[in-house]
């Protein structure tokens, strides 16, 4: 039981009172910047980096483990309350979390969200403890042909995502790949789909710049209509007596928890792909599984809790290849990399070796920073709902504000806020047609992902996709992916064909 | 409703078009050896995008979406005037970012909305006008170091950054 | 308002670059201080080599109080650099503009001429480092030598596979020279980011790489990769079994510039302010360290020397880019 040994000696370091300290700031820190869209645990971490210049390594990395661990959970305030998703990682905490609020059940679903970040995160820290040094082996044979094949896997759990207009539905997903395209094509290094030749275009369109448009501006602009420019967002009430009984309820929805937290973190693990295919895969199998998918979307609270516990345990996977093998899983994970080089550690394999102190004080401080993290989120939750309670027309300008400065300060562009604005009234427009909009954020998260991928594979095969096939995870993918897509298109085939024999 | 559903569905065959037309900038076909060029995964998609719509065409013409059925009004003239005044606020603002700066943008956009669209009174409005402004800066120039547009009122910030460090 | 500043401006260039030495740096000009957080722009994304050193100078200039006014990194790897460089030559405010290049500062405006971007206008501030390269196989080969990865790599033809940071890059321009100098016909396949290179080359999915070493380091310390051979004109202390190129009867080095260039237009004083303090930068205990480890060349040069330096880098790599049909 060395592990047992070397993580106790972990816990004596993270509960130094100046490690301590800094946990709980961190995660209160973390908790704020993580609600405000746009912003999220990537900024935060940056941000905050030249401050840790102050304090010893060890504590330096508890600090901005907390922001990240903080800013995870916060992503979910702005989904939830808002229909923002803050961070890619939150998209698929607004498709239920979103008409829980509406519904008046915002508290229900933050409680939702947090509890089931505590599992996530706590389960993702224990198969960390656990399993690093093996698991950091398997991550390190997965190349581009397991990515895709991953990818593929993540958009075929979405099948049924969309409304019941197929064609508006797959309009919806190619228009998001194809905006993922813009920028620079990195296997031929030439730039591509520069609009106008407008220079704003070469870093690519922005996951926030759709995803603020989409659910900031254009939701908002839908909400004025509907509510003839008089709503009340909420009328949630809180207590202590309610959080209790929320968080006892919520014991109903393990089996969405646990398929989130593991699924999660065993996505997270991958380099390259980090807790945002996590946690849609996590709502996409949920919804799969259930023995209700029609009311996913629509409310249930298994679609709240499947994303948000995959994407803390993603987060603490995403963090396993960073320490073991140098490689970020993340943006985020990729500062905090940049990080320990500036404390002057060295990560890649040897840093269990030679840091060990360094290492199990970090992960220790893990375990503490998701229950800080609990119940800082839980304490603030009757701020939230009191800020829902405003008057619309006091909440909307303020809405407006942050989600333009939030659009601007990722790139530091006018550009993208331009383009914000744009897509928030071409989306509202078409939402008004019923076009569905979650398929085309998710798919310019996931596009810019699986392309690359797909063509390093073919690249490396001389142009076959038998590369697909042969190799051993690629094609276990490959044939669960092929087995979602097809089962429920022959699914719906055979209702269709009941319904009609039915009739007649 | 029903010609809504047409014209947008037309504007963005259109748009699929255009972005056809820029996708074969670069290669579209398949390089032997290497697999898809550089256009391909746009172009397709693309390509994708005008099936699609040509389908929606199709089932307008037969009836077949509830919106191609629907005799409502896509807009009518009053959520069309809050349309307008909500989305072309947005834009002033935005407008005004670049030439009196975030920290003349947003007052304004606040005092116009909630004054005049909300109704508040001015000592509410005044309260966010001021408030909010100075916590946009605190937050996102002090505590972030996210520097903000601000126009010409540029200069005026740098007593102001002397103060903080 | 914008115009007068410019035409004043360019005057200012030329007699910035024409009147100053290189080291020398004249300290009776008037002392200017900038007046704002200062933009430090990175030409590359988040979390690679030029991210993590931008990062570390300004913990240098934190910790030391280098400069009462923050410097705020931003990264704009859009368009290989293409962006950033725009960014750059519109500045609004050149006297807080400065960036962090590599060596896509000659590359890109070479290859897309479109964009108008001339190098002799920036303001040459410091090069900081020059990042070497090598060659890297992965242990489970049991290759250690270039003869053996050339008879390798000749056996399988183009199903050898060659990970790099992308098309017309550095690792691109290195394969080339390896392809034509000894005959291989190796296949390069471009990822995102070198670190995400070593990673395909640790975990088997490559077969060689040119990375840098602060990217191979970690792998190298757990004995999964190893260098072959170095395009340095001596081999580096850190992997003094690896011998160079020119030993090997191939004259070629390459290295990868690590240097602070300021927005066209910058004034003499801003520009003078820099230099210094990234001359002091230069100095501290903290780049020396961070230089040994990574295994970081080149000393600090600046002004004309270095304006210099990047004119004459700028046709090497003309020529280089000519050879692979990348330009005309």
């Amino acid at each position: 039981m060395e592990i047992l040994s070397l993580l106790l000696n972990g816990f004596a370091i993270a509960f130094e009172p100046l490690n301590l300290a800094l946990i709980i700031f961190g995660c209160a820190v973390g908790l704020f910047i993580g609600a405000m869209p746009g912003l999220g645990s990537v900024n935060g971490v940056a941000i905050l980096l030249p401050m840790t210049f102050l304090v010893p390594p060890t504590s330096a990395i508890i600090f901005l483990g907390a922001i990240y661990y903080g800013a995870m959970y916060g992503g979910a305030i702005s989904s939830i309350m808002l229909g923002i998703p803050g961070a890619s990682t939150a998209v698929a905490t607004t498709f239920d979390g979103r008409p829980m609020a509406l519904q008046g059940k915002a508290d229900k679903a933050l409680v939702a969200a947090a509890a089931a970040s505590f599992v996530g995160g706590s389960i993702g820290v224990v198969l960390f403890t656990l399993f690093a040094p093996p698991l950091a082996d398997i991550a390190l044979g997965f190349g581009a042909p397991e990515i895709f094949a991953l990818m593929l896997m993540a958009f075929a759990t979405f099948v049924g995502l969309g409304g019941d207009d197929v064609a508006k539905t797959l309009f919806s997903i190619f228009i998001g790949l194809v905006f993922g395209a813009v920028g620079l094509d990195i296997i031929s290094g030439e730039p591509r789909l520069i609009f106008g030749d407008i220079p704003g275009f070469f870093h690519g369109i922005n996951f926030l710049v759709l995803a603020i448009g989409i659910y900031g501006i254009g939701e908002m602009l839908w909400t004025i209509e509907i509510s003839k420019g008089n709503v009340v967002v909420s009328q949630a009430s809180v207590s202590v007596k309610g959080i209790l009984k929320n968080l006892v309820e919520l014991t109903r929805t393990w089996k969405a928890m646990l398929l989130g937290s593991f699924l999660g973190y065993f996505v997270g693990i991958l380099p390259a792909a980090g807790a945002t295919p996590g946690s849609l895969m996590a709502y996409g199998f949920a919804k799969q599984m259930a023995k209700d998918p029609e009311t996913y979307g629509k409310g249930n609270i298994n679609g709240v809790v499947a994303p948000e516990s995959a994407n803390n345990a993603a987060s603490t996977g995403a963090m396993l290849p960073m320490l073991t093998l140098g490689i970020p899983g993340s943006p985020t994970t990729a500062i905090l990399l940049g990080g320990m080089v500036i404390w002057g550690l060295e990560p890649g394999p040897m840093v269990f070796i030679d840091h060990p102190d360094f290492v199990w004080g970090f992960i220790a401080s893990l375990y503490a920073a998701n229950l800080f993290s609990l119940l800082i989120n839980i304490a603030f939750i009757p701020a939230f709902i009191w800020v829902l309670k405003l008057p619309f027309t006091i909440l909307a300008p303020v809405i407006f504000i942050l989600c333009i400065v939030g659009g601007f300060v990722p790139t530091l562009s006018m550009h993208d806020v331009w383009l914000m604005l744009i897509f928030g009234i071409v989306g509202y427009l078409m939402r008004k047609l019923d076009y569905p909009m979650a398929p085309a954020v998710l798919a310019i998260v996931l596009g810019p992902l699986a392309e690359p991928a797909l063509r390093q594979s073919l690249l490396i095969s001389g142009g076959s996709f038998s590369i697909f096939f042969t190799r051993p995870f690629s094609s276990v993918f490959m044939f669960i992916a092929i087995a979602l897509l097809v089962l429920p298109l022959g699914k719906q085939a055979l209702d269709a064909r009941r319904r009609k024999t039915e009739r007649t | 409703m029903r010609m809504a559903e047409l014209v947008m569905a037309v504007v963005m065959a259109v748009f699929s078009l255009y972005l056809m037309w820029k996708s074969a900038e670069l290669p579209i076909g398949w390089i032997p050896g290497e697999g898809p060029g550089g256009g391909a995964w746009p172009f397709w998609l693309a390509t994708g995008m005008l099936l699609c719509c040509i389908a929606t065409v199709y089932r307008w013409a037969r009836r077949l979406t509830p919106e191609s059925r629907s005799e409502d009004v896509y807009m009518d003239s009053r959520a069309f005037k809050l349309f307008l005044l909500n989305a072309g606020a947005l834009a002033a603002m935005i407008g005004l970012f670049h030439i009196v700066g975030a920290y003349g943008a947003i007052p304004a956009f606040l005092i116009f909305y909630l004054r005049f669209m909300g109704g508040h009174s001015w000592r509410l409005t005044g309260t966010f006008a001021v408030v909010t402004p100075v916590i946009t800066f605190l937050f996102f120039e002090i505590a972030l170091q996210k520097t903000l547009p601000k126009g010409f009122t540029d200069p005026w910030f740098e007593p102001i950054f002397d103060f903080f460090y | 308002m914008k115009t007068l500043w410019k035409s004043g401006l360019v005057g200012l260039g030329i007699a910035m670059i024409s009147g100053l030495g290189a080291v020398s740096v004249p300290t009776d000009a008037k002392a200017w201080e900038p007046k704002k957080p200062v933009q430090f722009i990175i030409m590359a994304g988040k979390g690679g080599g030029a991210d993590k050193a931008v990062r570390f100078m300004q913990n240098i200039i934190a910790k030391h109080k280098l400069s009462a006014k923050p410097f705020t990194p931003i990264n704009k790897p859009g368009g290989t650099g293409a962006e950033a460089l725009i960014h750059l030559k519109n500045a609004s405010d050149p006297n807080h503009t400065i960036m962090f290049t590599l060596n896509s500062f000659y590359t890109t405006p070479l290859r897309q001429p479109g964009l108008g971007v001339d190098i002799s206008t920036f303001a040459p501030i410091g090069r900081m480092a020059e990042d070497t390269f090598l060659l890297w196989v992965n242990n489970d080969s049991g290759i250690t030598n270039v003869e053996q990865f050339v008879k390798a790599a000749k056996a399988k033809g183009d199903a050898w596979i060659m990970a790099g940071t992308g098309k017309n890059s550095e690792d691109n321009l290195l394969t080339d020279f390896l392809n034509k100098a000894y005959g291989l016909n190796m296949k390069y396949v471009p990822y995102k980011g070198g670190g995400r290179v070593a990673k395909e080359l640790a975990g088997n999915n490559a077969n060689s790489t040119v990375n840098n070493p602060s990217e191979q380091l970690g792998f190298y310390q757990a004995g999964k990769t190893r260098p072959i051979a170095a395009f340095t004109p001596a081999r580096l202390p850190l992997f003094s079994d690896a011998p160079t190129f020119r030993e090997l009867g191939k004259d070629f080095v390459y290295f990868m510039q690590r240097t602070v260039v300021g927005a066209p237009g910058m004034s003499k004083e801003a520009a003078t302010y820099y230099r210094q303090l990234f001359a002091e930068i230069y100095g501290s205990d903290e780049w020396q360290g961070y230089m040994t480890k990574k295994s970081l060349q080149g000393g600090f040069i600046t002004g004309d020397i270095l304006m210099r330096y990047w004119l004459k880098e700028k046709a090497v790599h003309k020529v280089m880019l000519q050879k692979m049909g990348a330009i005309k």
